[in-house]
């Protein structure tokens, strides 16, 4: 039972993929403004780096993900995880890839 | 016909001269996701202009003229905007660097100083023309540049600021504006991310993100050095996460203490500035982000990082403790009181509005249509020492 509610758990994940558009809008409004209070509006850099697609290039999603959830000790980038579900850190990440998605 | 014309011209200028505008009760409400600000009329509570093309206003702030004509309008594309209150038009418009923060102006009126991320640093202009007076380069390190924050003006035509990647508070003094002159503090403490200047323009305090406290500099005795105001506050405590750095510029200094945020903990401190020693911590909803005294300082109002940000709260000066707890709407990013304190302003981003509240009696008097509003600035900031 236990290794069965782990498999649909992990398969569940994988499925998982967008988030429904509500929490897509949700999302987005938290990149613009929450993100945005530190990144800027427009994701250029403020007190923390920009994330445009060239200053992202070359770093993995999973990497990125991990910075969203865990946030960077000794820096000012906080954890999200409180808020944000592995799925939606890696879309957001995507977001930020695309940026006229 | 031509008896007409005559009456017509005595009627338009009679009309002139029955509604020349003031600015003594105006206010500037930044929209920021649009780029744009409404020119308000606090007496009248209500929208007077609106002004289009101020660029990324994430982090806008705004100064005064001294003759409150202008508002100085600082964005985060590095843009300075200089907006006419009476002609309901930008005046000039510069984009000074890629990246900035804040700014103030000096104490004579003349000059803009600007804040940067990117290039580090700190430039005066001309408030007239906005021309470049002074490129100060934030440089440490053997030419590393650092962000500049928690600029500040002073009394003797100086600005203090420090910088976050070197911690390090410097004095700028443009009493001879060909050459400036600048006084530097080193190993202020990690990562100072704003400071305030008390309203007597003596006291320069930036707060620390990088290690426990606040940074102190008394202007009246330089020779002393920057000081450690509570080194030890929370040193052994397990940091709560910040989702938004708290501000300081709105100073909340009541008699002899001083209200500011805790950083990483619910908190707002109560300094005492005789001894700068803590009188009390208050708990408080989140993580503080403004603490603004109302201009007689029996209340002290504070907003809230996400995801408290819905809520404001007041303190009450005379117990040091919380006494009211109210709910505006989504996303309460900042406050303004009118110059004697009777109405304080929210503007509530998620919501679209501006909510407006009797401090008295704590009851909401009206809420006014405004994009996505982040800053309230009025006119009467024009004559006070660091606003
Ligand atoms: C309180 C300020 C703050 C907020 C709010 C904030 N960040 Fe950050 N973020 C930072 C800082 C500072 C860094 C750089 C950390 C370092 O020095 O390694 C960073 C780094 C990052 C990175 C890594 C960039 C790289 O090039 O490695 C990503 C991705 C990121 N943030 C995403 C987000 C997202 C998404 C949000 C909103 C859900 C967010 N941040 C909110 C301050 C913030």
């Amino acid at each position: 039972m236990k290794k069965l509610l782990l498999l649909i758990l992990v398969s569940s994940t994988a499925l998982a993929g967008e988030p429904s558009a509500d929490r897509q809008a949700v999302l987005r409004n938290m990149l613009k403004h929450d993100c945005g209070a530190c990144h800027g509006l427009t994701l250029k850099g403020g007190l923390g780096p920009a994330l445009l697609p060239e200053a992202l290039a070359g770093k993995s999603d999973d990497f990125l993900a991990d910075t969203i959830l865990n946030g960077r000790t000794g820096t000012a980038m906080p954890p999200w995880q409180q808020f944000i579900n592995r799925d939606e850190a890696l879309w957001l990440v995507n977001i930020l890839r695309n940026p006229e998605h | 016909m031509k008896k007409l014309i005559p009456i017509l011209g005595f009627v338009l200028s009679l009309n002139a001269a029955a509604e020349p505008r003031a600015t003594g009760d105006l206010g500037v409400v930044i929209e920021r996701e649009d780029g744009k600000a409404m020119i308000i009329n606090t007496t009248e509570r209500k929208q007077l202009a609106e002004i289009e093309g101020l660029g990324d206003l994430s982090h806008a702030s705004v100064v005064f003229s001294r003759d409150q004509r202008y508002a100085y309008v600082f964005g985060r594309d590095g843009g300075l905007t200089k907006v006419d209150l009476l002609g309901d038009a930008i005046a000039r418009r510069i984009v000074q660097a890629g990246n900035s923060i804040g700014g103030a102006i000096s104490q004579d009126g003349r000059f803009i100083a600007v804040s940067n991320y990117t290039p580090g640093g700190v430039k005066v202009f001309s408030s007239d023309t906005l021309e470049l007076v002074a490129d100060i380069p934030a440089e440490y390190d053997n030419g590393k540049l650092s962000k500049v924050v928690g600029l500040a003006d002073a009394p003797g035509q100086r600005f203090v600021f420090s910088l976050f990647d070197a911690g390090e508070i410097w004095v700028l003094d443009l009493n001879n504006p060909q050459q400036p002159a600048i006084e530097k503090f080193r190993n202020i403490g990690k990562q100072p991310y704003d400071a305030l200047i008390s309203p007597d323009g003596r006291y320069y305090i930036a707060g620390l993100f990088g290690e426990p406290g606040l940074a102190l500099l008394d202007l009246w005795n330089r020779q002393d050095g920057v000081k450690r105001v509570l080194p030890e506050y929370g040193k052994t405590d397990e940091k709560l996460p910040v989702y938004k750095m708290p501000h300081l510029e709105g100073w909340a200094i009541a008699g002899d203490y001083l209200f500011v945020p805790a950083v990483g903990k619910h908190e707002v401190l109560v300094i005492d500035k005789r001894q700068w020693q803590l009188v009390k911590a208050i708990p408080t909803a989140g993580q503080p982000v403004f603490v603004m005294a109302r201009p007689d300082a029996r209340q002290i109002w504070v907003n809230f990082a996400f995801p408290d940000n819905g809520q404001v709260q007041v303190i009450d000066a005379k117990d040091l403790s919380v006494s009211k707890t109210l709910a505006p709407g989504k996303a309460v990013l900042h406050m303004e009181f009118t110059p004697r304190g009777e109405q304080v302003w929210l503007a509530v981003r998620d919501d679209n509005q501006i909510v407006v509240y009797d401090t008295e009696t704590l009851a909401e008097i009206t809420r006014l249509p405004a994009k996505t509003p982040s800053g309230i600035f009025f006119s009467a900031r024009a004559h006070q020492i660091g606003l």
